[in-house]
C-alpha cells in the first residue's frame, strides 16, 4: 500500500489542479482583495503613515499583503475539501485500494501551488506599483521558504476546517480571523504607535515576526532573532495543525 | 471460493450515540447473485453498506467480503469490491472520460485511456465522454457512476440505492446494467426502498427493519409468507408507468444511439 502513496497523491493532485485550471477565478479572486488593499494603502492611506524607515511604503507593507493573500487563498482549500467530503467522492476513494493519506495530501499540494501562483500575481502587481528589492537569490529563496511554510501551516488549518465544517460557509469562514491578523501586527504600521495592550498583542503574535523577517530579507538587512521566532511559530503551527487534522480525518473516514 | 458465500454478515451491530442503527444483522450472499436489502429510509441500509465497504467500523459482530474480514483485512476487501454510493460520486468538474481515467489510475491499471473508452461505449456515453460530468442528466451521471465502479472488474459490487431520484427510463437502464453484471458473474449487493426494484432484480431479498433482518428469502419464498391469493377477476389496467413509457416511447440510451 505504502508504495502507492506518491503515485496516488500525484493522480489526485492532478485532479484538483485540473479543478483550479477550469475555474481560475479562485486564483484571481484570491489575488484581487490583496491587490485592492495594496492600492488603498499605498495610494490613499500610505501618505499619512510614518513607518520610521527610509523604505518606500509599498516595500514596507508588501510582506503583510503576501500573508493576507495566502490567508484568503486557503479558504478555497477548505471549500474544495468540504465539497469532496459532501459529494461522496471521498467515500469512493476511500473504498478503493489507495493510500489512505493521499486524499488529504492532494488537497495540500494543490493549495500550495494555487497560493504560490496568487502570491506571484500580487508580487507582479507590486513591482508595477514600484516595489523594489535588491535581495539576493538566497534571500529570495528564504522568502519563498517562509511563504511555503506559512502556506502549509495555514493549509493544514484549512484541512481541519474543511473536514469538520457542517456548511460551505462554515468551511471558509474560519479564514476571516487569519486574514485580519496582519492588521494587528507590524504589517502596515509600526507596533509602537499602538496603545499598550494592542501593541503587546501585535508584538507577540506570529505575523509580526514573519512580516519583520520577510521585510528584512527584501531590504537586505540582518534578520536577527525574528527569523527564528518566525520559524518556531510556523513549524509549531504546522505540526499541531497537521496532527489535529489527521485525528479529525481518521475519526471522519475511519 | 465457489462454495463460500461472497459476503457473510454475522451479528453486526452499530450505534451512533443513543441510536441503535443495526442490532445484530445476519445474512449470506452467494457468489454471482444479486442480493437486495430492502428497507425504508433510516432502516440502516447505508450504515451496513458502509461497514461492508470498510468506510465504517461495526461495534460488534463480524463480516467477511470475498473471504476477507472487513475489520482485520480492509486493504484486501478494498481490492475486491467497488462501492457506488447513494449519491452519484462523480467529479462534476472533470469530463466523463477523465472520471474513468482517474479511477483506472487509482486502481493502478495499465492503459487507463483504453479502459475509459471501452466503458464509455459500453454505457452509451461515448458522445458525452468529453463533456463535464456536471452537464449530464441524472441517468447519465448514474451510468457513469456505475461505469466507474466496474473499473478493475471487482468481483463484488455494492450499489446503495442506485435508482433513487432517477426517472423511469433511467431506472430501467440501471436495472439492465445490474442484470448484465450478475450475468457476467459479479456479485451484487444492492439496497433499495422500492419494492418493485427488489422484485425485478434480486435473486434473494432481505428486509431490514429497525436494525435487524426480519425476513430473508427468494421472491416466491417471501410471497408464500402470506395466505395464498384468492382469485379475483379484474380488468387488466395499464399502470401509469406502462402509459408513461409507451408515450415517451424509448429509453434514454436508445435515443442517444439513434
Amino acid at each position: 500500500m505504502t508504495t502507492h502513496v506518491i503515485s496516488d497523491t500525484g493522480v489526485l493532485t492532478g485532479r484538483s489542479l485540473r479543478h483550479i485550471l477550469r475555474s481560475p477565478d479562485t486564483i484571481i479572486t484570491t489575488a484581487v482583495t490583496p491587490i485592492a488593499l495594496m492600492l488603498l494603502f499605498v495610494y490613499v492611506l500610505g501618505g499619512a503613515i510614518k513607518t520610521g524607515s527610509d523604505e518606500s511604503y509599498i516595500n514596507y507593507m508588501l510582506p503583510g499583503i503576501l500573508l493576507i493573500t495566502i490567508a484568503s487563498g486557503i479558504a478555497y482549500t477548505a471549500y474544495r475539501l468540504f465539497l469532496d467530503m459532501q459529494g461522496g467522492i471521498v467515500d469512493r476513494f476511500q473504498s478503493m485500494p489507495i493510500a489512505r493519506s493521499s486524499v488529504l495530501w492532494a488537497h495540500v499540494l494543490t493549495s500550495l501551488v494555487a497560493n504560490l501562483v496568487s502570491v506571484a500575481i500580487v508580487i507582479g502587481v507590486a513591482l508595477i506599483m514600484g516595489f523594489r528589492t535588491g535581495a539576493s537569490v538566497g534571500a529570495w529563496l528564504a522568502v519563498a521558504g517562509i511563504l511555503v511554510l506559512f502556506t502549509l501551516a495555514l493549509t493544514w488549518l484549512a484541512v481541519i476546517a474543511g473536514l469538520s465544517a457542517k456548511t460551505v460557509d462554515g468551511a471558509s469562514a474560519f479564514s476571516y480571523p487569519l486574514i485580519f491578523l496582519p492588521f494587528i501586527s507590524s504589517a502596515f504600521v509600526p507596533t509602537d504607535t499602538m496603545p499598550g495592550p494592542v501593541a503587546w498583542f501585535a508584538e507577540h503574535q506570529p505575523v509580526t515576526s514573519i512580516v519583520d523577517t520577510i521585510r528584512a530579507l527584501f531590504a537586505q538587512e540582518p534578520v536577527g532573532n525574528d527569523i527564528w521566532i518566525a520559524l518556531a511559530w510556523l513549524v509549531g503551527i504546522l505540526i499541531a495543525a497537521y496532527a489535529f487534522a489527521i485525528v479529525v480525518y481518521r475519526r471522519k473516514v475511519g | 471460493m465457489t462454495t463460500e458465500p461472497a459476503i457473510r454478515v454475522k451479528g453486526i451491530t452499530k450505534s451512533f450515540k443513543e441510536v441503535h442503527v443495526l442490532q445484530g444483522v445476519d445474512f449470506d450472499v452467494a457468489a454471482g447473485t444479486i442480493f437486495a436489502l430492502l428497507g425504508s429510509n433510516g432502516a440502516g441500509k447505508t450504515t451496513l453498506v458502509r461497514i461492508l465497504s470498510t468506510l465504517l467500523k461495526s461495534d460488534a459482530g463480524e463480516a467477511t467480503v470475498y473471504g476477507f474480514d472487513v475489520a482485520a483485512k480492509p486493504g484486501d476487501v478494498r481490492e475486491s469490491i467497488s462501492l457506488t454510493g447513494q449519491f452519484a460520486a462523480v467529479d462534476g468538474v472533470l469530463t466523463g472520460r477523465e472520471n474513468l481515467v482517474l479511477v483506472a489510475k487509482l486502481r493502478h491499471l495499465k492503459n487507463p485511456g483504453a479502459i475509459a473508452d471501452d466503458l464509455l461505449s459500453r454505457f452509451s456515453l461515448t458522445d458525452a465522454g468529453n463533456r463535464k460530468a456536471a452537464t449530464y442528466s441524472g441517468g447519465m451521471r448514474r451510468r457513469l457512476d456505475i461505469a466507474m465502479s466496474l473499473i478493475g472488474n471487482p468481483p463484488i459490487i455494492f450499489l446503495d440505492e442506485p435508482t433513487t431520484g432517477l426517472d423511469p427510463q433511467a431506472r430501467i437502464e440501471v436495472w439492465q446494467t445490474v442484470k448484465q453484471l450478475a450475468d457476467q458473474g459479479t456479485t451484487v449487493l444492492l439496497t433499495t426502498q422500492y419494492l418493485d426494484e427488489a422484485e425485478h432484480l434480486a435473486d434473494r431479498i432481505a428486509i431490514l427493519h429497525k436494525g435487524t433482518i426480519i425476513q430473508n428469502g427468494t421472491l416466491s419464498e417471501l410471497k408464500q409468507l402470506l395466505p395464498p391469493a384468492e382469485k379475483e377477476y379484474i380488468e387488466k389496467q395499464p399502470s401509469l408507468e406502462d402509459v408513461f413509457l409507451a408515450l415517451v416511447g424509448e429509453t434514454e440510451s436508445e435515443r442517444e444511439i439513434a
